[in-house]
């Protein structure tokens, strides 16, 4: 099969649900001539028109505002923030307004939309353009969060985002965007909360997501040099959670690290902490680790930022603590 | 423009079913039958029914916090609307929503919205909405004086100017952002004035003045309609009781006495019955007749909602989500 990029995965699942689906609609900052800024809608205005494709002000708030007034009555708008950082500008129109419409309105605010949005650091983008705090949109009920880590994932649960009649907040990663794999030329759909077994493997489990999961597959490879299986639990949707994966995986390995980007305190990694304490303690032989941010801001200084970040060789160490226990 | 016998007794039924309805309201918040929050309009009646009188069916609006009378004006059925009132699973929102969430897609209310602001962006989502799918439809986004100060006010004037949406900007300026009066949250006097910045009419309209709104919002939905662009309509009016039932004596913390007597004295219902009765369009009778069957409608409402069931516990779990692959 061909290979492609990540960025290049995306965007043919948005020109496979434009060209098949009037009803689908672009929204976001540059998102036409400029393709977007990191080149996921390259062509598509040129293709679609600047009617379908549309380049907003800067107006957080009053785009992706206008994509659930257009969701409520008949459109599928995908709308793109350029960062995550820049959804604390219209978190109003997430939280109270794209979230909650279809409950508050007793099931009758159906807001099929898609909000692509990106996460990361390492670019020297400092602490603004730079932030993984994809956890508040898993926290907030009535939103479906996907998080994909390889571009055969990213094509598929774009278009079952799309094709989604609830909200989805759409988790890409910027340093995936130049990564590549297979990825089939039609369109096909992921289904949400299957999580992928990216390797098998009995001595530890990392439920890993993102970039994350690359390195956890680094990881695994490493490990296996010295006798130890890792499995690799990418769960794909983190809303809703494939819980049974994991925690089968848990009940068969006994050992738990997580590894994701956002902060550590609150973030994806306590909460799957949280739910394997409660419901798999006993087949545990190790304390759960967690891989995470550090709790401050992205720092700008390329030492510092070097710091923050973290891969293959921080996941060693929280493996090979957690085979410390018999 | 003259207004036809119906038009004017269609709009005083409008009228006289906001204010009734709330005046209903008044009393059963007291008892205790309505829970939580009631933000009442009683005193703005004019705005909503003289709006919502130019649209049609499949037109869209918006709403705010104070919205029993944009959705009563924009055909919300009374019982499910009382019965949402009460928390009672027969109401437009299955109980979930209450009094600040009414929404009726049927008849184009994407729902009231307990956010200042936060109708603004989805009204013009709509809007957009029906340039794409090329229908005719225009929204109306009510929005009040408070609510002009925000971020989304200007972002969606910006867009619907930009892209010419058909949207008409309704901002009811009752002078007051909860105990906030306008000159203390403002410079301006004349909201319209702002839509100067986005190259849009901007209308100070009597909003106490049905007729006057009903004749400006007739013009307004016109243009839109014609892919000429949206409108704010500024609509100056007062309301009577307190920001939400229970604000103390009506608010006068912030305000005076006089200044609600005065205000009472401009009753957009009374200005219109009596014009009603002096042009005799019709007999005081006919005007006492149409408000019994108002009274007769509206505690046939409240006796759906005494009588209907809460919701269950197993309730509170549904509707988080669309069920899956339905429209695939």
């Amino acid at each position: 099969m061909r290979e492609i990029t990540y960025s290049q995965a995306l965007n043919e699942a948005l020109r496979v649900c434009l060209a098949e689906d009037e009803r689908v609609v672009l929204l976001g900052e540059d998102i036409g001539c400029y393709g977007g800024i990191f080149q996921v809608t390259k062509g598509l205005q040129e293709e679609f028109g600047p009617k379908r494709v549309v380049d907003t002000p800067i107006s957080e708030a009053g785009f992706v505002g206008a994509s659930v007034g257009a969701a409520l009555t008949g459109m599928r708008p995908i709308t793109e923030i350029m960062f995550i950082d820049f959804t604390t500008v219209c978190m109003d129109m997430i939280i109270n307004q794209m979230a909650k419409m279809n409950y508050m309105f007793g099931g009758k605010g159906c807001v099929p939309m898609v909000l692509r949005i990106n996460i990361g650091a390492g670019r020297g983008t400092a602490a603004q353009h730079s932030q993984s705090f994809h956890s508040v949109f898993m926290h907030t009920p009535g939103l479906y969060v996907a998080v994909p880590s390889t571009p055969y994932d990213a094509k598929g649960l774009l278009i079952e985002a799309i094709k989604n009649d609830n909200p989805v907040v759409f988790v890409e990663h910027k340093r995936l965007y130049n990564t590549t794999g297979s990825v089939p030329e039609e369109g096909y759909q992921i289904p949400f909360g299957q999580a992928d077994v990216k390797r098998e493997g009995k001595d530890a489990t990392i439920v890993a997501t993102h970039a994350l999961v690359l390195s956890a597959l680094e990881a695994a490879q490493e490990a296996a040099k010295n006798g130890i299986e890792l499995e690799v639990i990418d769960p794909r949707t983190l809303t809703p959670l494939d819980k049974d994966t994991i925690l089968d995986s848990v009940k068969k390995t006994g050992r738990l690290l997580i590894a994701d980007e956002d902060n550590k305190t609150c973030g994806v990694a306590a909460e799957i902490s949280a739910l394997v304490a409660e419901e798999a303690l006993d087949y545990l032989k190790a304390p759960i680790l967690r891989n995470c941010s550090p709790d401050t801001p992205v720092p700008f200084s390329p030492p510092l930022e070097k710091a923050y970040i973290f891969g293959k060789e921080e996941l060693m160490e929280s493996v090979n603590r957690l085979m410390e226990y018999a | 423009m003259k207004l036809s016998k119906e038009k004017l007794l269609a709009l005083y039924r409008t009228m006289q079913t906001i204010r009734l309805f709330e005046d209903r309201i008044v009393n059963l918040y007291a008892s205790g039958s309505v829970p939580g929050l009631a933000h009442l309009c009683i005193g703005q009646e004019a705005v909503a029914a003289g709006v919502c009188a130019t649209l049609r069916e499949d037109d869209f609006i918006t709403c705010n916090h104070r919205s029993h009378g944009h959705v009563i004006a924009k055909g919300a059925d009374l019982r499910p609307m009382m019965a949402e009132l009460f928390g009672r699973k027969t109401g437009y929102c299955k109980g979930k929503g209450g009094s600040m969430h009414i929404a009726d897609m049927e008849v184009g209310i994407l729902g009231a919205n307990g956010i200042a602001g936060g109708g603004l962006p989805i009204a013009v989502g709509a809007a957009w909405s029906a340039k794409w799918r090329e229908t005719d439809q225009v929204t109306a986004c009510f929005f009040g004086d408070g609510a002009s100060n925000n971020g989304t006010f200007h972002e969606s004037l910006n867009l619907a100017s930009l892209h010419k949406l058909p949207v008409i900007f309704v901002c009811e300026n009752n002078l007051y952002g909860i105990s906030l009066c306008q000159t203390k949250h403002q410079v301006i006097t004349d909201i319209a004035t702002r839509a100067t910045s986005y190259d849009m009419p901007g209308i100070i309209i009597d909003g106490n003045d049905v007729q006057n709104v009903y004749q400006e919002a007739t013009k307004a939905v016109k243009r839109a309609r014609a892919s000429e662009g949206p409108t704010l309509m500024e609509c100056k009016t007062y309301r009577w009781r307190g920001h939400h039932e229970g604000d103390p004596n009506q608010g006068e913390r912030y305000r005076t006495k006089d200044e609600i007597k005065n205000w009472m004295e401009k009753c957009p219902i009374t200005r219109l019955s009596q014009k009603i009765v002096r042009e005799k369009v019709a007999s005081k009778k006919k005007i006492e007749a149409i408000d019994s069957e108002i009274i007769e409608a509206i505690e046939a409402a409240v006796d759906f909602a005494e009588e209907s069931e809460f919701p269950t516990i197993e309730d509170m779990y549904q509707d988080v989500y669309v069920n899956e692959r339905k429209s695939q």
